[in-house]
């Protein structure tokens, strides 16, 4: 079965099994709606503060609720060894990844997307002029957020310590994308008209060198 | 089996006493260049001095890296767990290196600038590092099995590896839209200045490479220690 | 000799494995040379060697920590060996890498299915990974002779230990497999189940399906057993043959146990 058939079969079992729950869903959105409260005591949340720290504030809280949230995606596997069942079948070993790695994806930018408003609110910040490329700016730091969070889990699932070992091999590699992401928002808030085109090839770089790596790599977690 | 490890057990003693004499004398030699002989800089003093160990730490924890890296790759190439004992060993010196960078930095900043630290580009880069490679030691004591230790830290060393050059362009590129004080040399080097670093650095390669292969060799004897005591518990029963 | 079908199904409902090649000669053969498994320091299979002939039903026999699920997770491709090689071949072709997985049905000690999906989810979704060219009907049709079809909508998290199996089993032959493994698939059965079992690889066995099996102790399943080989340490230490008689091997397993069970 080719590549891309498999991954969007995987895809949707992912997302049947979430959005049956809808668990981790509810969970994880509370949690980043916690941090983000919790941050705006740390400083005076008036309109020029915010801009200047909002954004950052809001990619760490992705970035920890991302790097706790993607735990489940290997473990669920290991409840009946269903990661077995996967790799009995005829399908590129890649596919499981890549399926995951969409599924964690399209749940992290849900997460994101139900936060934005929200956020924009509590911080007074307009975010409405400059949708269109704040989504893409999301999208770009969530692919790398997945694929290297996904592929960690992956890791992660076959150590001690796995919930305290994620975030610990997750957020350091991340930085990059936490500077880049939260610099290219800053620039957007300061300017509407001005996406920081360096910082946007940077994501791309990001994301094409750690899916290369995935693609490359990443298998060899799968084996026994 | 013990007859297994034997093959891939490198021979020879571990510490070759020639090769130790001539990382010695390369490091007395510059250490002398400087402290002594090195021009003193202009406006720093004495303190500058640090310079060229601090300097030399950082390019030599570098390569220590991209060993790290070849390693890993060479591992999931071929199997042989003589290229984990590589990457563990690389990765630990590595981070002794950065230590010694990560401490030298303020030491040199405090006399000269007032401040322990100043979130320089070089600095924060390789506090980064420092705790990204940390990351890939701690990853190493929690997978027991040898194999499965030497896989997963295979790929996490080749995704730390690779996303080296990222933080670096990241982080410079985020100081030049938000400047800092810079704790480095300043202006250009003078020649004598230059000679001096190299020196110290072809030290500190030398330094690296010697602990590199000592480590590696106890790695070695670690696995061939868990074979015979394997052997010795089956023979008992 | 015959070359491999496709994996499409209309033998009626009835037939489990709805191969149309009936009779001996349809499974795979399975040749093992020199395989060994090192996990660490632990040599968990030492140089086995083994040819298992088309539409044999071969019992794996041995205490726990003797290699069987080593030997049956590597001849699913699960885990490769250390070293060795393993072929297969289908009639007379040896069969490339990719062609082998779709042919193998494994039911290993853990069931492989989704708790918070539906019975008939998990078939048709292994059903697509399998390349099966209509998955829904065929898990349909899957779930009749194991006697599920009610339950199709039901999440297997309700699903009794029994039932579990029996799905499993149903996903096992989901792609009409030549080559069946099984992990003790009689544990934690009870009798009736134990018996519907030993009645399945009747079937399957009379289909010419090859049947790899470790097994414990003495049960239903050992009715069909063809060949009976026995592990310790990682090693064989009898085999019964292709034509020879099983039951003296899988009588001296079972003794041997009993001793074992005895000086504990």
């Amino acid at each position: 079965m080719s590549l891309g058939r498999a991954t969007v079969t995987i895809l949707a079992k992912e997302l049947r099994t979430e959005f049956r729950s809808r668990e981790l869903l509810g969970t994880t959105v509370v949690f980043v709606l916690i941090v983000i409260v919790l941050f705006s005591f740390t400083f005076n949340p008036t309109s020029s503060e915010s801009r200047r720290f909002g954004p950052g504030l809001l990619w760490l809280a992705f970035l920890f609720a991302g790097s706790l949230m993607l735990q489940p995606s290997f473990l669920r596997e290991q409840a009946n060894d269903t990661l077995a069942a996967l790799r009995l079948a005829p399908i590129d070993p890649f596919s499981i990844l890549a399926g995951k790695m969409a599924a964690n994806f399209l749940f992290l930018l849900l997460v994101e997307l139900i936060l934005l408003p929200v956020f924009a609110v509590l911080y007074n910040i307009a975010i409405f002029p400059i949708l269109a490329p704040l989504v893409l700016v999301l999208a770009l730091g969530t692919i790398g957020l997945a694929t290297t969070g996904t592929v960690f889990s992956a890791v992660a699932a076959q150590a001690r310590l796995r919930e305290l070992l994620l975030p610990l091999l997750l957020l350091p590699v991340l930085a990059p994308v936490l500077i880049a992401s939260t610099e290219a928002t800053v620039g957007l808030l300061r300017d509407p008209s001005e996406l920081s085109l360096v910082w946007l090839t940077f994501l791309v770089s990001f994301d094409v060198v750690f899916l290369t790596a995935a693609w490359l790599f990443g298998e060899y977690l799968l084996e026994e | 089996m013990a007859g297994e490890s034997q093959s891939q057990l490198p021979s020879g003693p571990a510490i070759s006493w020639p090769w130790v004499l001539v990382v010695f004398l390369l490091l007395a030699a510059a250490s002398y260049g400087a402290l002594i002989q090195a021009p003193e800089e202009a406006t720093m003093g004495l303190i500058q001095r640090i310079f060229y160990f601090h300097v030399s730490s950082a390019w030599t924890g570098f390569i220590s890296f991209i060993l790290v890296f070849i390693g890993s790759i060479a591992y999931l190439r071929t199997r042989a767990l003589k290229w984990d004992w590589l990457s563990v060993a690389s990765a630990e010196v590595g981070v002794a290196f950065f230590t010694v960078v990560l401490v030298t930095g303020p030491i040199w900043a405090k006399p000269v600038w007032g401040i322990w630290w100043t979130w320089d580009a070089r600095l924060t880069s390789s506090f980064l590092l420092w705790v990204l490679f940390v990351s890939y030691l701690i990853l190493r004591t929690l997978v027991d099995e040898p194999e499965r230790r030497a896989m997963v830290s295979a790929v996490f060393g080749i995704f730390a590896a690779l996303d080296i050059p990222l933080v670096y362009f990241s982080i410079w590129w985020f100081r030049t839209q938000h400047p800092q004080p810079v704790i480095g040399n300043g202006g250009s080097l003078d020649g004598r200045m230059w000679r001096v670093l190299m020196l110290c650095w072809a030290a500190t390669l030398g330094v690296m490479a010697l602990l590199i292969r000592i480590r590696y060799r106890l790695e070695a004897m670690r696995m061939e220690v868990d074979a015979l005591r394997l052997d010795a518990s089956r023979h008992a029963r | 000799m015959a070359t491999p079908q496709s994996s499409s199904s209309n033998d009626g409902p009835q037939s489990l494995n709805s191969n149309p090649n009936h009779g001996r000669g349809s499974g795979l053969t399975i040749g093992y040379s020199g395989i060994e498994k090192r996990y660490g320091m632990r040599m968990a299979l030492r140089g086995v060697s083994l040819e298992i002939g088309a539409g044999e039903c071969v019992a794996l026999v041995g205490h726990n920590g003797c290699g069987k699920t080593t030997l049956l997770k590597i001849t699913a491709l699960l885990a490769r060996p250390s070293k060795g090689q393993l072929t297969f071949s289908a009639g007379t072709s040896a069969l490339a890498a990719d062609d082998i997985k779709r042919r193998i049905g494994m039911v290993a000690h853990n069931t492989l299915l989704y708790d918070e999906l539906t019975a008939e989810e998990n078939l048709v979704f292994f059903g697509k990974l399998f390349n099966l060219p209509d998955p829904a009907a065929r898990a349909r049709e899957a779930l009749e002779p194991v006697g599920l079809l009610r339950r199709s909508g039901d999440m297997v998290r309700t699903f009794s230990r029994g039932m579990r199996q029996r799905l499993a089993i149903a996903r096992a032959l989901l792609a009409s497999p030549q080559l069946l493994l099984f992990d003790e698939p009689a544990a934690g059965l009870d009798p009736e189940g134990q018996q519907w079992l030993g009645a399945t690889l009747a079937k399957l066995h009379a289909q010419g399906c090859t049947i790899v099996m470790s097994t414990h102790g003495r049960n239903e399943t050992q009715a069909s057993v063809t060949r009976a080989v026995r592990l310790e340490g990682g090693e064989i230490t009898h085999d019964s043959g292709p034509r020879g008689d099983p039951h003296s091997v899988l009588a001296l397993a079972a003794v041997r146990e009993t001793a074992e069970g005895d000086a504990r």
